[in-house]
């Protein structure tokens, strides 16, 4: 037999034994897909609904007129000097729900899509990351949205507007690194389906999204500032509305916090990767 | 050689763990509640290898032709290779992109459009938007579903379901092409069109692996095949001499097959309620020339639905359809429930040789056309022996002949009237 030269082969198929790291190349070859599955998301989301893309817009406005309504008119708690309390709580509400609706919708997004990995390859991935992608969509419109209420308020911006997309880029790897790996779980134990939405609730009241962190006794605070999101969220508003900045060890904390969160949620996503299409 | 290699699969095995004695844990309450109450009690595991071993390779311009009974590691293989799941042991090497046809429809969302589909289908598939403008016309011209395109598809038919799915795989420009039990549905017309496709396909250099139970399409459109039996590689070879070997020699019968598991053809079918496993009530498969073909139908149902039939069509071992009935009974599936059917078809009148059963389970109007809860295209086999004479011996049969012995023909003589 005459021995020809071998032709490298494009890709091997083996046994995974360890943990790998996502691999760059390979998400970069499937970008096309991630578009399509956000796309999808967002398509999905108001078809057969009455009011449509308004929604969008409704849902922020509403939760910061309850929120007001009970933590500034009901229990009087003070706002920042010169911010309407509304004005205050609807940009809480904004990075709030950056936060959890990322955490939520990823988390999810696995046993959605059961049928599509029992049946076909693409970096498991896109899934989670694909839900950011649609939700920043909503993201970007409830911005504006704030501007515009901003502006009828006449509620200057911070000096610091411009970092508020590094604000928002942590809220999102917090959200992430809760949603992957209670996805990845919730794929062997459906039972975190129901405690993520409960635990997201809860947090909704352990941060100050339509309160201040001063509001919160100085006794407990060190427990309270654990939450990452508590510094997340003062640093937002201090970017946007110019509120008092939090502290710098805060800050740095919760950065840490967020950054390792995510990193955490990577490794657990990719660690139960390789089982999924065995047990969905 | 007289083409390159495509993939080569080295030694490849897959193993599932099965354990025994344990309810599967769904909640982390009923683990812990379950530790609590036996915290010595570990689950008894047992490896099951779904594949074992298999050594083949794929080559440029192919059509190789996956053959085996149900069970015998087929759709393992396939996910293996479209990388849907990891090998246990062994390895794949691929020179080339694979784009996989595994079931109907996938990636298909019912809520989406048929050109929104198009793109998402593409997209899974690897394509990029450009590439999927460029084919879009090809595709939907092939599909035949130019007037529904801004149709959910959720109103389509399930034979439109599968032009779509179909075309799109098709027009994509992978090197490596897997095609599973697809064209199982569909019409005659557009089957043949899809076989002609992959003709063109493989001719065009692509290499294809193809599954059907159907040993025509197969000996018809791939030049050579494998054969698996119980998750090894048993032959390799032409594709006649490998269908010579499976339909003579080497499958026996399979009294009991577990078909819980087994994919169907579409995502649909068992979910409802979902035929788990055929028992054959004949000692070691064999039937009988004059016997009753007996058999034992499991099912487990999610839904309560009334006026369910069984139906039941029978093959022979080289895929061609002998006959079909339907049950004389309506049945009744209660929600939650598992219950046994008892089939028997009297005087099942086949030749001597081996078939196979296919079951569906369907309700509504048995003359306009049922709809279907479940199909399994491939469960129990069984060998059906030569009639014995009054006299003792076993009759012959001439292959030419087919596959029914009618009853015998009544025959009456007339007068007998001089003519010499």
């Amino acid at each position: 037999m005459t021995q020809t030269v071998e032709r490298p082969p494009v890709r091997v198929l083996r046994p995974r034994k360890n943990w790998i790291p996502p691999n760059p190349a390979e998400l970069w070859e499937f970008r096309h897909l991630l578009v399509r599955f956000a796309a999808r998301d967002v398509t999905l989301r108001y078809r057969q609904t009455a009011l449509g893309a308004i929604w969008v817009i409704l849902q922020p406005l509403l939760g910061a007129g309850i929120l007001s309504f009970v933590f500034g008119s009901v229990a009087g708690l003070p706002g920042p000097a010169g911010i309407p309390y509304f004005v205050f709580s609807l940009a809480g509400m904004v990075a709030w729900t950056c936060f959890s609706s990322v955490a939520t919708r990823s988390s999810g997004v696995m046993v959605a899509n059961a049928s599509l990995v029992q049946k076909i390859f693409f970096p498991r991935l896109l899934l989670p990351f694909s839900t950011v992608m649609s939700t920043l969509v909503d993201v970007a419109v409830s911005i504006g949205l704030l501007a515009v209420v901003m502006a009828i308020q006449g509620v200057p911006p911070g000096a610091a507007v411009v970092t508020f997309p590094i604000w928002l880029l942590l809220f999102v790897m917090l959200g992430l690194g809760l949603g992957m790996s209670s996805g990845a779980l919730m794929v062997r134990y459906r039972d975190v389906g129901y405690v993520l939405p409960l635990l997201v609730q809860l947090l909704l009241f352990l941060s100050p999204v339509a309160y201040q962190l001063s509001a919160v006794p100085q006794s407990k605070l060190w427990l309270y500032e654990l939450n990452p999101l508590a510094g997340l969220l003062e640093g937002f508003r201090w970017a946007v509305l110019g509120t008092t900045a939090p502290s710098t060890g805060l800050v740095v904390y919760s950065t840490i916090a967020s950054v390792a969160l995510f990193v955490i949620g990577l490794v657990i996503f990719n660690r139960m990767e390789r089982g999924f299409a065995d047990v969905i | 050689m007289s083409s390159d290699v495509a993939l080569a699969v080295n030694d490849l095995a897959k193993a599932y763990t099965i354990r025994h004695n344990v309810t599967d844990h769904i909640t982390l309450a009923e683990l812990a509640l379950d530790r609590i109450r036996h915290p010595f009690h570990r689950a008894e595991r047992e490896q099951f290898w779904a594949l074992d071993g298999v050594d083949f390779e794929l080559r440029e311009g192919e059509v190789l032709g996956l053959i085996g009974r149900n069970g015998a590691g087929k759709s393992t293989l396939l996910k293996v290779l479209a990388r849907i799941t990891d090998p246990t042991r062994g390895e794949v090497r691929l020179w080339g992109r694979v784009g996989s046809l595994l079931e109907v429809g996938t990636g298909f969302h019912a809520e989406l459009t048929g050109r929104e589909n198009i793109y998402l289908n593409g997209s899974i598939l690897g394509m990029g938007r450009k590439e999927i403008a460029s084919k879009f016309d090809a595709i939907v011209d092939f599909a035949g579903v130019e007037s529904f395109l801004d149709t959910p598809v959720k109103r389509y038919s399930s034979g439109m379901y599968v032009r779509l799915a179909f075309a799109v795989a098709a027009h994509l420009d992978t090197e490596i092409l897997l095609l599973d039990e697809v064209l199982a549905v569909g019409d005659g017309d557009f089957q043949a069109k899809c076989l002609g496709k992959v003709a063109e396909l493989a001719r065009s250099g692509r290499a294809v692996m193809l599954v059907s139970h159907n040993m025509v399409t197969v000996r018809q459109f791939a030049s050579r095949a494998i054969l698996l039996e119980r998750g090894a590689l048993v032959r390799e070879g032409p594709v006649g001499d490998v269908i010579g070997y499976y339909t003579d020699v080497s499958t026996g019968v399979l009294e009991e097959a577990d078909v819980s598991s087994t994919p169907r053809y579409d995502p649909n079918l068992g979910r409802r309620a979902r035929i788990t496993m055929v028992r054959l009530q004949h000692d070691q498969g064999v039937v009988g020339a004059d016997a009753d073909l007996e058999y034992v139908v499991t099912v487990q149902s999610n839904e309560d639905v009334s006026a369910v039939r069984l139906s039941q069509t029978i093959y022979t071992v080289a895929g061609i359809p002998v006959g079909n009935s339907i049950g004389n009974a309506d049945l009744e599936l209660r929600s939650g429930h598992e219950v046994d059917l008892h089939a028997s078809l009297p005087g099942h009148g086949l030749a001597p040789g081996r078939y196979y059963l296919a079951l569906g389970l369907g309700f509504g109007d048995t003359s306009s056309g049922m709809i279907d809860l479940d199909v399994v295209l491939d469960t129990v086999h069984f060998e059906v022996l030569p009639a014995v004479s009054a006299d003792g011996r076993l009759t012959t049969w001439n292959d030419s002949w087919g596959h029914v012995r009618f009853p015998p023909v009544q025959v009456t003589q007339g007068a007998s009237v001089y003519s010499g």
